[in-house]
């Protein structure tokens, strides 16, 4: 619940202000937007498993974002960057689809 | 006796768990909402800054090269585009200029020729020449040799009495009732000419000249040269019936 509200709050607050990316965030903030909402998916999962966890939802979250934006650092680094951005994007997607699917099995039971 | 000392020093424990539980499991929430409203900002601020960039900055090299490649070739073909429209506009330029001063030069040639004419009226510089002949002794050809004198002196436009002077100008009639394209004339005949004052008083006073014909007739010439006369009389348009402008 507080953490839907942050959300909403989160967006609202970014629409309003409107701050321009720093060119040296540009490259990392998709990665670790879509990091982050990984671990959100998989927190709802958790919740609706019964099994969440604070602790290890602070945990993930904050590492898959770090992890995200160190494979596209490094894939920078090492002339792939864009594939590299593409690959975690792809890892990322099928998870989210993953828990997407688990959380729509506990809410509608299909 | 054990159980029942315990028994509040077991709850006290629970409490304080319970306590430590709660205040961890704040923390925790409020952590989760923390992060989730820095997600949720950086959603907003990756949409806008997205909807905002160039779609130029997520492309890779070759396409960059590429699109490189066809901007410049598009740029080529819009300079030469833009060569040969200047080209054109200096022609049209170039054209107009040169119709505009064909129009000046025919337009200066129409006034000359309204002069000559005598289709509108002239001023200029000339002479005044005034003919006494109280006894009616002149021919009319007399008064013509006037004008042919005062033309081949470079007169440029000449009015006989009342009557513009033109190729077509007839003097008739008779000594006393002498006539110029049929108006009546009377002495004395006044004649302006527009030219070179000066030539045209020579040209009249010349010795065995017009001047001395008509005095050794009886009659009087007299001219003044003036630096302003104004001819006012005026002739129609004489319309051609058989003669056409062959080009």
């Amino acid at each position: 619940m507080i953490a839907a509200l942050a959300l909403a709050a989160g967006i609202v607050l970014g629409f309003v202000l409107r701050p321009t990316v720093p060119t040296w965030l540009e490259p990392y903030l998709p990665i670790a937007v879509v990091a982050a909402l990984d671990a959100v998916f998989g927190g709802v999962r958790a919740r609706l498993d019964g099994i969440f966890d604070s602790k290890v939802f602070v945990v993930s979250f904050i590492s898959n974002v770090l992890v995200a934006a160190l494979i596209v650092f490094l894939g920078d680094k090492l002339g792939v960057g864009s594939q590299l951005s593409t690959a975690v994007v792809v890892v990322l997607g099928i998870r989210i689809f993953g828990n997407a699917a688990a959380i729509r099995r506990h809410l509608f039971r299909a | 006796m054990s159980v029942t000392d315990d028994e509040p020093r077991r709850g006290r424990f629970r409490a304080q768990f319970r306590v430590r539980l709660r205040g961890r499991h704040h923390r925790a929430a409020a952590l989760i909402g923390v992060l989730t409203a820095v997600l949720g900002f950086a959603i907003a601020v990756q949409v806008h800054a997205h909807s905002q960039s160039d779609t130029l900055s997520t492309l890779r090299e070759d396409d960059l090269i590429g699109i490189l490649d066809n901007q410049s070739a598009r740029a080529d073909r819009l300079r030469q585009q833009v060569a040969s429209l200047q080209q054109t506009l200096d022609q049209l330029e170039g054209s107009g200029n040169r119709a505009e001063a064909a129009q000046q030069q025919a337009q200066q040639e129409l006034s000359a020729l309204e002069v000559l004419l005598g289709t509108v009226a002239a001023t200029g510089p000339g002479v005044v020449v005034t003919i006494a002949d109280p006894d009616g002794k002149l021919q009319p050809e007399d008064l013509l040799d006037v004008v042919e004198e005062l033309r081949g002196a470079g007169a440029e436009a000449i009015q006989f009495g009342p009557d513009r002077v033109s190729t077509a100008t007839a003097f008739t009639g008779a000594p006393g009732a002498i006539q110029v394209d049929g108006l009546a004339l009377s002495s004395p005949y006044v004649v302006l000419a527009i030219g070179e004052p000066k030539t045209l008083d020579t040209a009249l006073n010349i010795p065995g000249g017009v001047a001395g014909v008509i005095r050794t007739e009886g009659a009087e010439l007299t001219v003044s040269e003036r630096t302003s006369v104004t001819t006012t009389a005026l002739r129609g348009l004489p319309a051609t019936k058989y003669a056409k402008p062959a080009r």
